[in-house]
């Protein structure tokens, strides 16, 4: 879509678009270029050499079985996430659509976790679920189950799940929300009078109209889960026990400043790169579809 | 009289307890005692004669973290420095690409959108070793510049702009307002809303900021009061749990309030610039 009017001018707005476009060239492309080229070179032991390597830094990655182990790890984490808070967050917003009272403060009370930071969001779960200290966790223990998700690499991974699904519920509640109330009343009215019953109504009427909501929330969900639940894993779990909860963005992490192995890091980086791309351009694909219907 | 909905209050209310129970928690566990709480005696009842932890960690740090209040120092002028620059910046382009014809105003369109698909968690090595070649490490540019670039505002900005009326476009240049008295006089104020919501998410996103600031301000002048948090349980021996407790209550504060103060641009800006 293009303006018609427009103003004259050819300096004027070059210097309006330069600050933002210095920023990008700066701290995203170069950053990214470089994180592609040294994908491709591997420095010999004491770092005075950079050789070009082509595609073994990416043939060694994906041959090695940890960092397969890592994408799956992080495919069932982000589907657990997403599933998770956005069934909850469905079933929350179903219920606050509903005409009842005190809808308003409810509905303050449960969009407020939205401004929790990840890594603020995991101390409040360790009060909970902290084996020595937490509410929880203290519960289990003395009921003869052993609990301690800084030892089990399963109870750690259900911790890292639960605590980065229950910052995201807002953020789905709030989407959702706004979604059921877009749907005309006359709509679901017309499929109250001719008899259809709460589940079915809901299954046949409410959730086709909802679809587009779904798949858009789907994909910022597994971008949420994928990358900004770093400060979440980081405070609870710093990956481990072992590698139990290290995802592909902690184990980039790792490797590159903890480790230190650059062109192993890098190649990680691309990946994760195309995955980003690869959903940025379903999202949009999907959304451009959404706007001509 | 209506009938009152029981199943919608009480899945609702549920709902509202699985948020409420851990921020209580940690209400309660900042005013009490740190032996009691890693014995495992955590009470459910604050104790009013703990809350000068609060003064305590404001003043005086901890082991391995400077004080809370340059911590927050530091947040505040994190988050707002990101906020007020990505808000400047993209309002500054969105206007450029919409209002103007000039050359490579596609190319430097899809340059900005591009950055969309290239978060920090993808390109932390490069990034690190871009930001040591320029000398910001460690320095306040260094932690909030970098975040200031931003897609998101931009794109949001150009949908606002697209459909204001050609008419009123019209209009204002007859009266003879030049390209920056428009921009002043009319499109600010015609896109106030989404500037209070966009503050919002911007604020929020730069408070709540965890990886870039661990990867670029190593000195405990630059923490910001996420990583000190982190920092403050990463010491996991005798952490202080009244001190991380007030911590994290002290951390939410500030972002929390912003979104129930405004609370209804904020949920409207969120849910249109989806769209």
């Amino acid at each position: 879509m293009e303006r018609r009017t427009i103003f004259p001018g050819r300096a004027f707005p070059i210097l309006l678009v330069l600050p933002q476009l210095l920023l990008t060239f700066v701290f995203f492309l170069w950053p990214a270029g470089q994180a592609i080229w040294s994908s491709m070179t591997r420095a010999d032991p004491f770092g005075i050499r950079t050789t070009f390597v082509g595609t073994e830094n990416f043939y060694d990655l994906f041959t090695d079985p940890l960092y397969r182990d890592s994408i799956g790890r992080t495919l069932v984490f982000c589907v657990a996430v997403s599933v998770l808070s956005m069934g909850v967050a469905l079933l929350l917003a179903v219920c606050a659509d509903r005409e009842i009272r005190g809808r308003g403060w409810y509905r303050i009370m449960l969009i407020w976790p939205y401004a929790v930071a990840p890594a603020v969001a995991a101390v409040l779960w360790i009060l909970l679920l902290h084996p020595q200290i937490g509410l929880i966790g203290r519960w289990l223990n003395r009921h003869g189950v052993p609990w301690d998700y800084k030892l089990n690499g399963l109870q750690a991974m259900s911790v890292v799940i639960g605590a980065s699904a229950w910052k995201q519920v807002s953020y789905n509640f709030i989407f959702f929300l706004a979604g059921l109330q877009s749907i005309p009343r006359a709509v679901i009215e017309a499929a109250r009078m001719d008899g259809a019953k709460g589940w079915f109504r809901f299954r046949t009427m409410v959730l086709p109209l909802l679809m587009p909501t779904v798949f858009f929330l789907i994909v910022v969900n597994l971008v949420y889960a994928a990358f900004d639940t770093f400060g979440t894993i980081q405070a609870l779990t710093q990956g481990g026990p072992g590698k139990a909860t290290e995802t592909l963005v902690v184990k980039v992490f790792r490797d590159g400043l903890i480790n230190l192995d650059v062109g192993g890091s890098s190649a990680q980086s691309v990946v994760l790169m195309l995955g980003v791309i690869v959903l940025t351009a379903v999202q949009f694909r999907f959304l451009s579809r959404r706007t001509d219907s | 009289m209506r009938r009152i909905d029981w199943p919608a209050h009480v899945v609702l209310l549920l709902g509202v307890a699985l948020f409420i129970l851990p921020l209580w928690l940690v209400l309660a566990g900042s005013t009490q005692d740190s032996a009691a709480i890693s014995r495992g005696e955590l009470s459910l009842i604050p104790r009013l004669s703990g809350l000068h932890v609060y003064a305590d960690i404001l003043s005086q740090g901890s082991p391995g973290a400077g004080p809370v209040w340059r911590m927050l120092l530091v947040s505040g002028a994190m988050a707002l420095t990101i906020a007020i620059g990505k808000i400047v910046i993209s309002i500054l382009s969105a206007y450029a690409v919409t209002f103007f014809r000039f050359p490579f105003r596609m190319a430097a369109f899809w340059t900005i959108f591009i950055t969309l698909m290239l978060p920090v968690e993808v390109r932390i090595v490069p990034t690190y070793s871009v930001m040591s070649d320029l000398g910001l490490i460690n320095t306040f540019p260094g932690l909030t510049i970098p975040l200031i670039a931003s897609a998101t505002a931009t794109l949001l900005f150009r949908q606002t702009f697209l459909v204001i009326p050609d008419e009123l476009v019209e209009a204002a240049r007859m009266d003879g307002a030049g390209p920056w008295r428009f921009f002043k006089d009319i499109l600010i104020p015609v896109s106030s809303s989404n500037l209070a919501a966009l503050f919002v998410i911007l604020f929020v996103y730069g408070w709540n900021q965890y990886l870039w600031p661990l990867l670029v301000a190593t000195t405990p002048q630059l923490d910001t009061i996420v990583i000190g948090i982190v920092k403050m349980i990463g010491t996991e021996t005798q952490t202080e749990w009244n001190r991380v407790m007030a911590t994290a209550v002290l951390a939410l504060l500030p972002p929390v309030a912003v979104v129930i103060l405004m609370q209804r641009w904020f949920v409207r800006g969120l849910t249109d610039g989806e769209k």
